[in-house]
């Protein structure tokens, strides 16, 4: 059974389509990630699943039960607001002590605790946000454009976390990415959305079709370099 | 008895009003709503006057007012004019308006001053029991909420996830900001009401680690002030309200020096 489902999900803003006939589902202990180019409703869609938006048509079903991780595009905390990521991680349920060290463990940012959120790097602050959307244990992650201000290599890595964390908790993971071709490698399926889904499959098909290439402009150079990295050793997934 | 003493029921009234003003502060610091708050307190005289017309208690018209100007300035907000200038149209004209009103009220004797900048020397036995009341409700909510409150001050997105709805949490603190208003008019007045919030927040957020602690060093600060206000008021024969608030920028300054020194003496940690 899917973990969430969106039959016909549309949604207008001022007269604007910005999603139309959305049909998805979500399975667990599978990565899917969302492709497109900007204002192709992502983030909107993003909002959708997780209750921030109501859609205009269709419905979003899932379990009352579903449990949720997010991990936001970015969040701005305001200088005036003293937090420690201790207390960040405890937003909005206190959680036990082991708890909190045992998920910043796991997104890889053990012995942070202690710090300030405004004084963290680019790519701390991203795995404290990973590492709060895992301490529920959610049955469903959700990322929007996590890897914001992380270079390639910090992607990378990200995802790989990624990767691991999916496998230990058996979750499934939903997210949007610019980074072609590290999320092409760590992905299960990849949509690729303008408004509607124009076509949804295993990578190696996506990244063959031409309603792919049209969409992202990817070119014959890039697709070179992008099979060129398939063709790459496994380990970088382990 | 001890609440026969004007000075001593002075003193009560400025720690209630300080003791909840200063952690809801912090939220309107946090959320950057400080104009908010303003416009809020000005509506308050409009309140006064709409009071007077009815003669129904002052406390009631000035939270009535309060809140539907809370209620409007949010439902108009994001509506075409830029939330700084909304509040600085909605501000002004409250108390424009108001003060109008005021003036065609006749009959009655008002002293317009004290509800402009308060008189905390006249707070009686009942404004006192107000006075805790509210506080007490708005700690209350406060406390109740607080931890929804700060989900959704964080990111709004974030609240959505984890099955806070930020636009229910806002509501929570505009009506607690028409609370805070309705029982400090009496002792700041409209015009400083915005003080009472804002200052012990901002004197407070040096030496804070996490929202708690800002919170609960806001309120001591706030009890601070308003009780060495008193005193220096006293002493000196100034008014009231305006002391508390020139004691509590004076600690604003200090904590603030204080902070910027440690800044300077201990360079910033290195990332890794």
């Amino acid at each position: 059974m899917p973990l969430l489902t969106l039959s016909d999900v549309g949604v207008t803003r001022r007269g604007n389509i910005i999603l139309e006939g959305i049909d998805l589902s979500l399975e667990q202990n599978e990565l899917v990630t969302i492709v497109g180019p900007n204002g192709s409703g992502k983030t909107t869609l993003l909002r959708v699943i997780i209750g921030a938006l109501a859609p205009s048509q269709g419905r979003v079903s899932h379990d009352a039960s579903l449990s949720i991780g997010y991990v936001p595009q970015r969040l701005h905390i305001d200088p005036t607001l003293p937090m420690t990521v201790a207390r960040f991680m405890a937003l909005p349920q206190r959680h036990s002590s082991d708890a909190v060290r045992r998920a910043l463990e796991q997104a890889d940012a053990a012995g942070l605790a202690d710090r300030q959120m405004a004084g963290l790097s680019g790519g701390q602050f991203q795995r404290v946000l990973l590492a709060r959307a895992l301490l529920t244990s959610p049955d469903l992650l959700i990322l929007d454009e996590a890897n914001q201000g992380l270079d390639h290599r910090g992607t990378a890595e990200f995802y790989r976390q990624l990767a691991r964390v999916k496998r230990e908790l058996g979750c499934g993971v939903l997210m949007v990415s610019h980074e072609l071709h590290v999320v092409m490698r760590a992905s299960d399926r990849v949509v690729c959305l303008n408004g509607r889904i124009c076509c949804q499959g295993p990578p190696d098909t996506v990244a063959g079709s031409s309603a792919y290439r049209d969409l992202l402009g990817v070119d014959e150079r890039d697709a070179v370099a992008f099979y060129r990295h398939d063709h790459a050793p496994e380990e970088a997934l382990s | 008895m001890m609440l026969d003493d004007f000075l001593v029921r002075a003193a009560l009234g400025g720690t209630g009003v300080a003791l909840a003003a200063a952690p809801l502060g912090c939220f309107v610091v946090w959320r950057r709503m400080a104009y908010f708050g303003d416009a809020t307190a000005h509506a308050a005289i409009l309140g006064v006057a709409l009071s007077l017309v009815l003669s129904t208690s002052l406390f009631a018209g000035v939270l009535a007012v309060s809140l539907l100007m809370a209620l409007a300035v949010s439902l108009l907000s994001g509506r075409g004019y830029a939330m700084d200038t909304l509040l600085g149209v909605t501000a002004h004209a409250a108390l424009a308006f108001g003060l109008v009103a005021v003036s065609f009220v006749s009959g009655v004797r008002i002293d317009l001053m004290g509800y402009l900048v308060g008189d905390i020397l006249a707070v009686s036995r009942q404004d006192l029991a107000i006075i805790w009341g509210g506080a007490l409700m708005v700690l209350g909510l406060l406390s109740w909420r607080w931890p929804a409150l700060l989900t959704s001050t964080l990111n709004p997105d974030l609240a959505h996830a984890a099955g806070i709805n930020p636009k229910r949490e806002q509501l929570v603190l505009t009506l607690s900001l028409a609370l805070v208003v309705a029982v400090a008019i009496k002792v700041v007045g409209v015009l400083l009401i915005a003080a009472l919030l804002i200052i012990p927040a901002a004197t407070a957020r040096p030496f804070s680690r996490t929202p708690e602690r800002m919170a609960m060093a806001a309120a001591a600060i706030g009890v601070l002030s308003a009780n060495g206000g008193l005193v220096a008021a006293y002493r000196f024969d100034t008014p009231t309200g305006p002391t508390i608030v020139c004691i509590a920028t004076l600690l604003f300054l200090c904590t603030s020096l204080a902070g910027a020194c440690r800044v300077r003496s201990r360079p910033a940690r290195s990332e890794r």
